[in-house]
């Protein structure tokens, strides 16, 4: 077998397995097995593709991810072939690790819903598969329309998992969030759909004089040069290859056209991470998930945003990304502060984590606009960032979960001091917590600070200022995380009324006299360390992962870098001209003085 | 050859259909209730065998070998003397026969019918409405396939009446209702004031050209015809005459009647409740197929980039009609009242196509925008808003037909379900209905990957081939118009699934209505997933080999109408 059919593999087993696991077995208890069998073999599946991912390619010295383009890739099947539609796909290292990320939390998901879920079971991991097929197709895809069409149909599951096993205003949730994401994505799709056919009305002849006039260079120079580039063979043909489209829009677009390229992705994207004003959805949604549905919603399809514009914006409209970013930096700033504020005031404890997502994904687009002409340190820390905070928030709300099975309410003034009767789960939610402010050592830390210095120095679109307001970002998040978390953990012990009697097996007999308050039972340790590992792991050795990604993120950010240098390169020309004519001028006066 | 054999030899399946018909008839009024039973495997059977036979036919006597290789084969099989008629035709034919699945126990809906059929009063051929109804309903059929063959504005004007006439009676003979009759005479009168209107815009297209031939006929390829009249004068770069204009803008405002746009589209909602589900799915389909090729074939003889007054005026239209749709679909609290205005919508989206008609500009044709170019001729998939059109038609049709069978499927109180609360909880009451409606909500709403998404990135993407602005915002218009037709979608999904059923809702026992109900949903997903692999989209690029001409004059020739 080749290491090619791997990946589309991944997406094709749980969306084969879904409507066999709906139709088949009958008991929950079955059902259940099945979905973590079937989630567990994905995700080994997803490991065996990173171990592919560190040998070198047949005739290749040095290992394929280290190569940094895509790697493993397959033009896959033709879908519509009248359109230059395929099914093709490939990885690279952001993709690699954000398909491990959801290949991870899946069978975590799983393996929590044990007991949460308990009708309409059927359906309910049929949704997860589902959902689980299109997120890893949106990050294998290496073709437009395969990725908007993933993208999409993240939607359908989402929809379901929220509207029949959210809590109480589910409907509304649900409705919302399919709704705003969609609205957002239509536009997306018309912008891509304008990129294809700006690609397919190119021929060499009209692409030449189109890059000789962005350019200022000769025709016959622009003829040579992208004679030699091997994506210029798709001019002229209908394609939604990502890198032919790539190239073409980076290359041949005007800046105008770029910014309108821009504004039809950010609709989009800006809806999915969600960037503020947009966030409105994100809460609603977010609270009134079922566990699982907010562990994935905010470990991976927030992600889904994030890698949308580092994937698309960033190298597509180069010129257009640039001369946005402080406007976009505003925004993400924005996004942090405010939300922060926002977070310090809820009563509910998931509608503040919830909250708190937003505020992290602001850091997280702050690091992928903080464009600089030597580094891409931020671009680097935002992917960093997106894995790290898909590990801390999903466990967080893995966390909340429990206790809410337990207690059947989620209100801050409900509870106080847990860590004396449930000291495991204390533990793990302060060591989540503690991640998820970024405390040097685990995992959240670098992600934060790698976007933060990337803001820092990027002093040609963001600059210290953004570094600074952001900054102020992570005090906030310290102070409403710790206030939540003296809260819940420690003060006097309140235990709310309203909960339930266990109803696992393993402790039904001491329920009536045993201790009122359960701590974390095997399985929900076995939940929660595999996370925990990950998040002290990561914090403490980044290094390989942060490897991993330079090139791939290099390669993205490139074109941006490359904008920022020559703006760099004319503005200060324009000043030595400057400076030189005021010297001029001066010597000219003093001459005449001189004379005179 | 004689002119008349000709022009018969391309007329098979109208032929077969117009006698099963009239089999239809016959056996509909037998004494023996066993013949009368198998009225609905005749009219079945004549739809099949209108295809095959002709088929068939063309198969064993031709011996010239056509060029056309794969899935295009089908579109020259002796159905009809063009590629474009041949697709209407298979299309109607197999969605017809979907439809006639959904209509079966449709006639027995007429409480007189249904004492006669089940024996409980001796027969008697007044009583009973049963060889009628599927009478009329091959008659329709048929229509549709006629307006797809014409080339003379007699024969579109004829055609169109066949396709229309029928489906009058056929929304008062299924239902003993008040609102039936009120329906059926609203339809009938306003369908009679469109049909005076477009007849006057003939009428003044033939004062104009001096014929009535829209196209010169193969076997007299240098005859007078309307199209050779514009052509003419486009040529010589001088505009149409007024009578020529307004005549072709009486057609169009005429015409849209049939497809229910906007401002002919007020009977749509009340027509579309008051008569009984299985005809309000035909109604959603068959006039607005026949409205749509027959508002091809007319455009088709201007040639594309339309002049600016016929593009303005269907930029306007297409605009209206999909948010007037949209929005009054969301207030709707019947929900086969918003299926109506769905329908209307998605009128809309096509219309767009017929603004497009065909793009040569860019690299992908290697076409040189200099010169007229009169078709046939390749065109690449994605710059055939007509293609777009024609696989829309498809797409839209099984959709609405899951959307619609579904409804069918379903009684409350003895009467036809319409509101949201008989679809509450559809999921508790069959699994397997709720699965086909969730299926063609998705479809409508056009995620992907179910044949709606193919249809609307079909119908768009050649939008922006044209290079005018105009054409983008309209797209762009469309697609927010999707996200706001997802909302009564939604809830129209939300409630089969989130809602607990209440009410004394049953589902009808018709294994037929089922199946046509179930085919649709699944071929939903399968034209989704194997549009390419079957090549339908290519069926469709294919199809479009009417003499159109494309001119040269592009970008310049439409501005953006004033912002509404």
């Amino acid at each position: 077998m080749r290491p090619e059919t791997l990946i589309p593999l991944m997406v094709l087993l749980p969306l084969l397995a879904a409507p066999a696991i709906f139709a088949l077995p009958r008991r929950l208890s079955e059902v259940w097995a099945w979905a973590l069998f079937i989630s567990v073999l994905n995700f080994a599946v997803a490991v065996a593709v990173v171990v592919f991912a560190y040998l070198p390619a047949p005739g290749s010295e040095v290992s394929r991810l280290s190569e940094g383009g895509f790697f493993l890739t397959g033009a896959g099947w033709p879908w519509l072939e009248d359109f230059g539609l395929r099914i093709s796909f490939g990885l690279d290292a952001i993709s690699l690790w954000l398909v491990v990320l959801t290949a991870l939390l899946m069978p975590i998901t799983v393996l929590a819903s044990r007991t949460a879920v308990t009708e309409r079971y059927r359906e309910y991991y049929m949704w997860l598969l589902l959902l689980e097929a299109a997120m890893i197709g949106t990050f294998i895809a290496t073709d437009v329309i395969f990725f908007y069409v993933c993208f999409e149909f993240t939607l359908v599951p989402m929809f379901f998992l929220i509207g029949i096993f959210g809590s109480t205003q589910r409907l509304k949730a649900a409705r919302v969030f399919f709704l705003y994401t969609f609205t957002g994505s239509l536009l997306m799709l018309a912008g891509l759909i304008y990129l294809a056919y700006f690609n397919a009305a190119q021929d060499l002849a009209t692409a030449a004089q189109t890059l000789a006039e962005l350019r200022n260079i000769d025709v016959s120079e622009a003829q040579a040069w992208l004679a030699g580039q091997e994506q210029a063979a798709a001019l002229g043909h209908w394609t939604f290859d990502i890198q032919a489209l790539t190239f073409t829009a980076q290359t041949l677009m005007s800046p105008a056209q770029q910014g309108w390229l821009l504004l039809a992705l950010l609709a989009g994207f800006a809806v999915k991470v969600p960037l503020f004003p947009v966030h409105t959805w994100l809460p609603l949604a977010h609270t009134e998930a079922p566990t699982a549905g907010s562990v994935i919603l905010a470990g991976v399809l927030l992600k889904l945003g994030t890698y949308g514009l580092i994937r698309f914006a960033l190298p597509m409209c180069p010129e257009a990304v640039v001369t946005f970013a402080p406007y976009i930096g505003v925004l993400a700033v924005i996004a942090i502060l405010y939300t922060a504020l926002i977070c310090w005031v809820q009563t509910d404890v998931k509608r503040l984590i919830a909250y708190s997502s937003v505020s992290h994904l602001g850091f997280c687009v702050l690091g992928l606009f903080a464009i600089d002409a030597e580094r891409h340190i931020g671009q680097s820390g935002a992917v960093m960032y997106m894995i790290n905070h898909g590990l801390s928030t999903g466990a967080l709300f893995l966390c909340i979960g429990m206790i809410y099975e337990r207690f059947h309410t989620r209100e801050l003034a409900a509870m106080s001091g847990l860590g004396r009767v449930m000291p495991v789960w204390a533990f793990f939610f302060v060591l989540f917590c503690l991640a998820s402010v970024g405390l040097p050592g685990l995992n959240g830390f670098i992600g934060e600070f790698l976007t933060l210095v990337g803001a820092f120095l990027a002093t040609d679109t963001l600059g210290m200022g953004f570094a600074i307001a952001a900054g102020f970002g992570m005090i906030l998040a310290a102070i409403y995380i710790l206030y939540m978390v003296g809260k819940v953990i420690w003060g006097p012990t309140k235990v709310p009324e309203s909960h339930d009697h266990n109803r696992d097996a393993a402790h039904a007999g001491e329920a009536h006299h045993g201790p009122a308050v359960r701590d974390l039972n095997r399985r929900e340790i076995a939940v929660l360390s595999p996370l925990a590992a990950l998040c002290i792991f990561i914090g403490l050795y980044p290094f390989p992962m942060l490897q991993s990604l330079d090139k791939p993120v290099m390669t993205l950010t490139r074109p941006a870098a490359e904008v920022v240098a020559e703006r760099a390169d004319a503005r200060s020309e324009a000043e030595r001209e400057q400076a030189a004519r005021t010297f001029e001028a001066i010597e000219r006066d003093a001459t005449r003085e001189g004379r005179r | 050859m004689n002119p008349m054999v000709e022009k018969l030899a391309g007329l098979g399946p109208e032929i077969i259909l117009l006698i099963g018909a009239v089999a239809c008839l016959f056996i509909g009024l037998m004494r023996p209730p066993g013949t009368r039973r198998i009225t609905p495997a005749v009219a079945g059977l004549s739809l099949v065998a209108c295809i095959l036979l002709p088929a068939a036919w063309h198969a064993l006597t031709s011996d010239e070998p056509t060029e056309a290789a794969g899935v295009t084969r089908l579109l020259h099989m002796g159905l009809a003397e063009t590629a474009f008629a041949a697709y209407v035709k298979l299309a109607v034919a197999g969605i017809g026969l979907l439809l006639l699945l959904v209509a079966v126990r449709a006639p027995e809906q007429l409480p007189q019918t249904d004492e006669t059929e089940s024996g409980r009063v001796p027969f008697d051929p007044a009583n009973t409405t049963r060889g009628e109804f599927y009478a009329f309903f091959l008659f329709s059929l048929t229509g549709v396939m006629l307006c797809a063959s014409a080339d003379s504005l007699i024969w579109l004007l004829l055609a169109l009446e066949l396709t229309s006439l029928p489906t009058y009676i056929m929304v008062v003979m299924t239902r003993d209702r008040i609102s039936a009759q009120e329906a059926a005479v609203k339809y009938f009168f306003l369908g009679a004031m469109a049909v005076a209107m477009f007849l006057y815009g003939f009428a003044l297209m033939y004062g104009a050209a001096g014929t009535v031939q829209i196209y010169s006929p193969a076997y007299a390829p240098e005859a007078t015809s309307i199209h050779g009249y514009i052509s003419g004068l486009r040529e010589a770069g001088e505009a149409l005459p007024p009578e020529m204009l307004i005549g072709l803008i009486l057609a169009v405002i005429g015409i849209s009647f049939k497809i229910a746009a906007v401002p002919m589209h007020f009977y749509t909602a009340d027509v579309y409740q008051g008569a009984s589900t299985p005809v309000t799915a035909l109604l959603a389909f068959v006039p607005k197929t026949a409205g749509f090729v027959a508002l091809i074939i007319l455009l088709a003889a201007v040639g594309w980039p339309l002049p600016p007054a016929l593009a303005i005026l269907l930029w306007v239209m297409a605009a209206a009609t999909m948010t007037v749709g949209n929005v009054l679909g969301l207030v709707q609290t019947s929900v086969k009242r918003a299926l109506a205005y769905s329908s209307i919508a998605h009128s809309g989206y096509m219309l767009i196509g017929l603004i497009v008609g065909l793009s040569l500009v860019g690299g992908a044709n290697g076409g040189d925008a200099g010169q007229a170019i009169t078709g046939p001729f390749e065109v690449t998939a994605l710059q055939n808003g007509l293609a777009g059109v024609l696989f829309y038609l498809v797409a839209y049709g099984v959709g609405n037909l899951a959307a619609f069978g579904v409804l069918a499927c379903l009684r409350s109180r003895g009467e036809e379900a319409d509101t949201y609360d008989d679809i509450a909880g559809l999921r508790h009451r069959d699994g397997g209905l709720a699965a086909v409606l969730l299926l063609g909500m998705i479809s409508l709403i056009g995620l992907p990957p179910l044949a709606g998404f193919i249809g609307k990135l079909y119908l768009f993407a050649p939008a922006f081939t044209t290079g005018q602005t105009a054409l983008v915002w309209l797209v762009v218009i469309a697609l927010l118009n999707s996200a706001i037709s997802a909302v009564y979608y939604l809830r129209i999904a939300a409630t089969a699934y989130f809602a607990e059923p209440e009410g004394d809702v049953t589902v009808v026992p018709s294994a037929a209505r089922r199946a046509g109900t179930m085919i649709a949903g699944i071929l939903t997903v399968i034209i989704g997933l194997f549009a390419g692999a079957f090549g339908l989209t290519t069926l469709a690029n294919q199809a479009v080999d009417l003499p159109i001409t494309v001119w040269p004059e592009a970008a310049e020739t439409m501005q953006v109408p004033e912002s509404k």
